[in-house]
């Protein structure tokens, strides 16, 4: 036994050597992309379409020749959605692994407690899931934290707009869940609505833990809610459904994209499905060339995904894939890997035909999230599918 | 329409506490210590009965009394290492070492349930039908009648049955209770097995109308323990008089002022009630005799 491992850890050291001094003689040093996300526990699956999406496009770009002659590598380091451990990662890619980006997950508490060290380091952050509005508008100059995903304050816009033109809501109720992201979007909520005049019926906050919504949801229907304003988790949100069955109201839901976190019908039962939610992308449906092209790099790649069934959580995978090209494309016009010139040429960037759409001039100075209102995709849930709305009647 | 149905909401709600609160008062007559994590017995009620229901398709009845002699069991193992060993030093420890079980016992199961929450749904707990324009799950209605049925099972076995009196014995003198030749350390034993029984099947009457995960009793085991000391932990119907009392009250000031001030105002009044009468609502004070 012992002569074996003797033997073994000989090779693995030869094998080890041999490639070392092998490998600066086949190209340039690779351009490192940082990940700090959750790999494990219950958003490991949002962690690992993060990845999927980045790989993706790495695969892609390093096959085109990659950009300054270089090819990129993706680190990835877990934070266990906790924000100490997220701080610890991100100082080990930035000063350890020197990566030229680092990219966030889905968890907006982690990204809030590491945006001040990239913005002290000097290197670009970008956020491809979490959605907290302070994430990109930090207050910090120069800012460098960049975003294709989701943002509070514009779904919340999104919400109000979706509804009057849908359900010509008039009069909407607001259902919270009683945390801080409840109240960010309480906040943008209460701005949308005041630019567009909109008196709501009520404003109610519920406890994750809550068994019964009932009276705060009949509070709304005496005031005269005729649409319901949905910011919670996947378990809470199914508790709204579960109170709004017993007490037979029904009343259109339009949600942020709390349900899309987990077994919604399972937990919500049939009438899950008449939550409207917001998504940045799916890949059901009629697919332009690039959403095509990618399903069919994702099947080649994963033997797991069979269709558009397996790539769940979709947004994950379509706005880090969109990311990453955007962020190719920084460094491309910056020239170099310093953090710096990747940030001016960030906002250098021109047209770039995307996943989730055809991105025109999509970060400035004072812009520094690349998706808006008009882009979201609104969803529900059929059986366990997200579907677009309407796709399935 | 807004008082009548919050106060069916607050029953069944009311019972769960009461429920639970029942677990702190009957360990506390036997042997003056509880169970802090009453909250994770109730969790462990719900999960093993999904468990068996769900994951292994068991019948529901089979499911819930495996899930219940589990619970039973974990009582005894609560009592036996984080009671028994601090009490008969005369130490106070069993509170946090409790507490500390009830966490590992909760991290146990996110570790191996999973972290995300799981539908309980069962035919008979889905539907609901309308009296005067409210629609009312049929288990609201069996949630409450079911802590009462208990509540009643507990009253007739203390007073009834031979294990009952025991306990009773160990209540009012545990010396001369040993010296009748009553297995104490049995007798309180139980006790806390029947304690995380209440517990579990609180767990498994709620599971359909909310959904099973690791933390789902935190908040109600803190909420019970309010309730046991509003009650009075000393007497049997009266933690269960004051969980009902507590469930409605929270559900009206929910349905009448906002859910802003429900747990301000709850927990508020608890403080005021205490504050007016010291031992709860129906609580006898304790004689220390010298």
């Amino acid at each position: 036994m012992k002569t074996a491992w003797t033997r073994r850890s000989f090779i693995a050291t030869a094998v080890t050597l041999a490639l070392g001094s092998a490998l600066p003689a086949l190209a340039a040093d690779p351009i490192k992309i940082g990940l700090v996300t959750a790999l494990s526990g219950q958003s490991a699956r949002a962690g690992e379409a993060i990845t999927r999406g980045l790989t993706i496009a790495i695969d892609e770009l390093n096959a085109s020749g990659g950009v300054l002659g270089r090819s990129f590598e993706l680190v990835r380091r877990d934070d266990e959605a906790t924000p100490a451990k997220g701080v610890i990662a991100a100082r080990e890619l930035v000063f350890k692994e020197k990566v030229a980006v680092l990219f966030g997950g889905l968890d907006t508490p982690v990204s809030l407690a590491i945006v001040p060290i990239m913005n002290q380091a000097k290197v670009p952050f970008m956020g491809p899931w979490a959605a907290g509005t302070p994430i990109t508008k930090n207050g910090a100059n120069p800012n460098y934290v960049f975003r294709v995903s989701a943002v509070d304050e514009i779904v919340d816009k999104a919400m109000l707009q979706y509804a009057q033109k849908n359900f010509g809501t008039k009069k909407p109720g607001l259902i919270l869940i009683n945390n801080p992201w409840g109240a960010s979007n309480e906040k943008g909520l209460r701005a949308a609505m005041a630019a567009k005049q909109v008196t709501p019926a009520g404003i109610e906050k519920f406890e994750s833990n809550d068994i019964d919504v009932v009276p705060q949801l009949t509070r709304l229907k005496q005031g005269g809610a005729d649409t319901l304003f949905m910011a919670a988790n996947v378990g809470p949100s199914a508790q709204v459904v579960k109170s709004l069955d017993r007490m037979g109201w029904q009343v259109p839901i339009v949600s942020h994209w709390g349900p899309a976190g987990g077994r919604f019908t399972e937990l919500a039962g049939p009438n899950a499905k008449n939550v409207h939610f917001v998504q940045t992308y799916s890949f059901f449906g009629n697919q332009r060339p690039v959403g095509a092209k990618v399903m069919k790099m994702l099947m080649a790649k994963y033997p797991d995904i069979k269709g558009p069934d397996d790539v769940t959580p979709a947004v994950g995978v379509a706005n880090a894939y969109d990311a990453m090209h955007l962020v190719a494309l920084a460094i491309k016009n910056a020239g170099s890997t310093d953090g710096s010139k990747i940030r001016e040429g960030f906002y250098k960037i021109g047209t770039y035909a995307g996943l989730i759409k055809t991105y025109d001039k999509p970060f400035s100075p004072a812009v520094h999230d690349a998706i808006t209102e008009n882009d979201y995709v609104w969803t529900q849930f059929i059986d366990n599918k997200i579907l677009p709305v309407g796709m399935v009647k | 329409m807004l008082v009548v149905s919050a106060i069916i909401t607050g029953l069944g709600l009311g019972s769960m506490y009461g429920l639970l609160a029942l677990g702190f008062h009957v360990t506390y007559a036997v042997s003056a210590t509880v169970n802090f994590a009453q909250g994770s017995s109730m969790m462990l009620g719900a999960v093993f009965a999904y468990s068996f229901a769900v994951r292994l398709g068991w019948p529901v009845p089979l499911a819930a009394a495996m899930a219940l002699a589990l619970c039973a069991l974990y009582g005894i193992l609560v009592e036996f290492i984080a009671v028994r060993p601090f009490a008969r030093r005369g130490s106070n420890a069993w509170l946090m070492a409790t507490v500390a079980l009830g966490i590992v016992v909760d991290n146990a199961v996110l570790f191996t349930f999973g972290k995300e929450p799981r539908g309980f749904n069962m035919p008979w707990a889905t539907g609901s039908f309308t009296v005067f324009g409210i629609g009312i799950s049929p288990l609201q209605l069996a949630i409450p009648a079911a802590g009462i049925a208990l509540a009643a099972a507990l009253h007739f076995y203390s007073r009834r049955t031979r294990g009952g009196k025991a306990m009773l014995a160990v209540v009012q003198n545990p010396d001369a209770a040993r010296l009748m030749g009553i297995n104490v350390p049995r007798v309180i034993s139980g006790a806390f097995a029947l304690s995380t029984v209440f517990a579990g099947a609180a767990g498994i009457l709620i599971a359909p109308l909310f959904n099973v995960h690791s933390d789902m009793g935190t908040v109600f085991g803190l909420k019970a323990f309010a309730v046991a000391i509003l009650g009075g932990i000393t007497s049997a119907w009266g933690v269960m008089i004051a969980g009902v009392v507590f469930g409605v009250v929270e559900a009206l000031i929910t349905a009448l002022l906002g859910s802003t001030y429900t747990q301000i105002l709850s927990f508020a009044l608890v403080i005021v009630v205490l504050a007016a009468m010291p031992n709860g609502l129906f609580g006898r004070a304790e004689v220390k005799k010298v």
